[in-house]
């Protein structure tokens, strides 16, 4: 397959960046979009032009690390998979590739297609864990009951990678369908029924602090989230975080 | 942080003065529709509504505030939006994700309140006039002539019929949409969705309908 790729290249997060024209030959249908990201990467260094920068680590498509909006969609024109899992085969011969990073203004750019998520560190950090006391009699989670249709919820929410699809395809750059994931896991657990208010109250002010937008019910998020994390989840973060405000 | 400022009460706050509107919305329909089936009873009906103290002077307020909460407060999340992505874009498949309606809320919503600036000149300016301006003698039969008098201009029924459109693609995503807001999405969301599809398109081609059957028996 012979593309054209047009990049945003920008090459720090002061510079003012602007997309780029590659051409790029011989890309086999079965490499992943970022093993073709690497052939151009050789590419452009054997012309002495800087490399583009791009994230990535496990390419198994769990870490949440690769990114990138390709063909105006986050993760590309593939459903269920991240960048590292999308195949060239999901593109024709000639065709020609945009390529952009995340954009959001909670998601500043650091370098070419890499972006600074670490707003979703700090929403997480807000209350997205359960204390737990190390005092070296913790009791085994084992031993207490949980319905599995609950258990079975809060796994399909704790799948949520924090990619930050969701985000990057949001109209508002809303980061509703992550803070709902990370909500639902614990609320729908009785570990995280002890700390359920604070949790989603705390977490929910880090999220409006960082910048991001207001949910408007498109369901793009839900479309584009490689783990297909539910819209069920935005809703049962609104219940919560209604029933927590009441209580104060 | 109080609810209003947050971002998902003020999402709550919209979609409740959503409901409450098409609340109202159903009610409006059902009093025009009377005009199709019988004269005397819309100007009964009308005559009740206009001089209702409780009408009036409770729920007349409550409902201008509910419309200008509605559209203020959506322009206010609009804005929010628009400056949570300051770079845009090259190339962004909104259609690939999410369906026209629900990525066009301002615009349909900036159609309806346009709309609504003829539509309180046409109605509720001269109501206003003849009761508590003019203070013209109280006469109940005088509604269905206003309103057919209305409807007589193809322009304005154009307009209206236009607006109806808008007003439909609202609340096909609006109306489904306040229900997540408030935290209902469960195993009722499917009837609940096919509930809500059905008014927005019933109730807006109702009102064109009603215009229409009026503009076309007015001669």
């Amino acid at each position: 397959m012979n593309l054209t790729l047009k990049v945003w290249r920008q090459a720090n997060p002061q510079a003012k960046g602007k997309m780029e024209t590659y051409n790029i030959k011989e890309v086999s249908p079965d490499m992943s979009f970022l093993e073709m990201m690497d052939v151009l990467n050789e590419q452009l260094m054997a012309q002495e032009i800087d490399p583009i920068a791009f994230d990535h680590d496990c390419r198994e498509g769990i870490c949440g690390m690769c990114s990138m909006f390709i063909n105006g969609e986050a993760h590309g024109p593939d459903r269920l998979v991240t960048t590292c899992q999308l195949h060239m085969r999901k593109f024709k011969d000639g065709d020609t590739i945009t390529i952009e990073p995340f954009r959001a203004k909670a998601f500043p750019v650091i370098k070419d297609l890499t972006v600074d998520r670490s707003s979703f560190d700090r929403v997480q950090q807000a209350g997205g864990f359960v204390s737990v006391n190390t005092s070296g009699n913790t009791q085994d989670a084992n031993a207490i009951p949980i319905d599995k249709h609950d258990a079975d919820k809060a796994f399909d929410a704790a799948t949520c990678i924090g990619c930050g699809a969701c985000v990057a395809t949001c109209k508002n750059a809303s980061a509703m369908l992550f803070v709902s994931a990370k909500v639902s896991q614990y609320a729908l657990l009785p570990q995280g029924k002890v700390e359920a208010t604070d949790r989603v109250l705390n977490m929910v002010k880090q999220m409006d602090e960082e910048g991001f937008g207001n949910c408007t019910n498109t369901g793009a998020c839900e479309v584009e989230c490689p783990k297909g994390i539910s819209l069920e989840n935005i809703a049962r973060m609104n219940r919560e975080y209604l029933s927590a405000s009441l209580k104060g | 942080m109080t609810l209003t400022a947050s971002s998902i009460g003020r999402k709550v706050a919209m979609a409740l003065s959503g409901i409450f509107l098409v609340l109202f919305l159903t009610q409006h329909f059902s009093i025009n529709m009377l005009s199709v089936f019988s004269e005397s009873m819309f100007n009964q009906v009308s005559h009740f509504m206009g001089n209702n103290p409780i009408v009036q002077f409770v729920l007349q307020p409550i409902l201008i505030f509910g419309v200008l909460f509605h559209f203020i407060m959506g322009i206010v999340l609009e804005l929010k939006n628009s400056k949570s992505r300051t770079v845009k874009y090259a190339n962004y498949k909104g259609n690939a994700n999410a369906s026209w309606m629900s990525r066009n809320m301002i615009y349909s919503g900036i159609v309806i309140l346009s709309f609504l600036v003829l539509h309180f000149y046409d109605f509720w300016v001269p109501e206003m006039n003849y009761k508590y301006v003019e203070v013209l003698p109280l006469n109940p039969d005088r509604y269905f002539e206003e309103l057919v008098h209305k409807f007589e201009n193809p322009v304005r029924v154009g307009i209206y019929a236009l607006s109806f459109v808008f007003l439909c693609l609202h609340l096909l995503h609006g109306f489904a949409s306040s229900f997540q807001s408030v935290g209902i999405n469960n195993k009722y969301s499917k009837v609940i969705k096919s509930f809500t599809t059905a008014f927005a398109v019933v109730v807006p081609l109702g009102f064109v309908f009603i215009a229409l059957f009026h503009h076309l028996t007015a001669f």
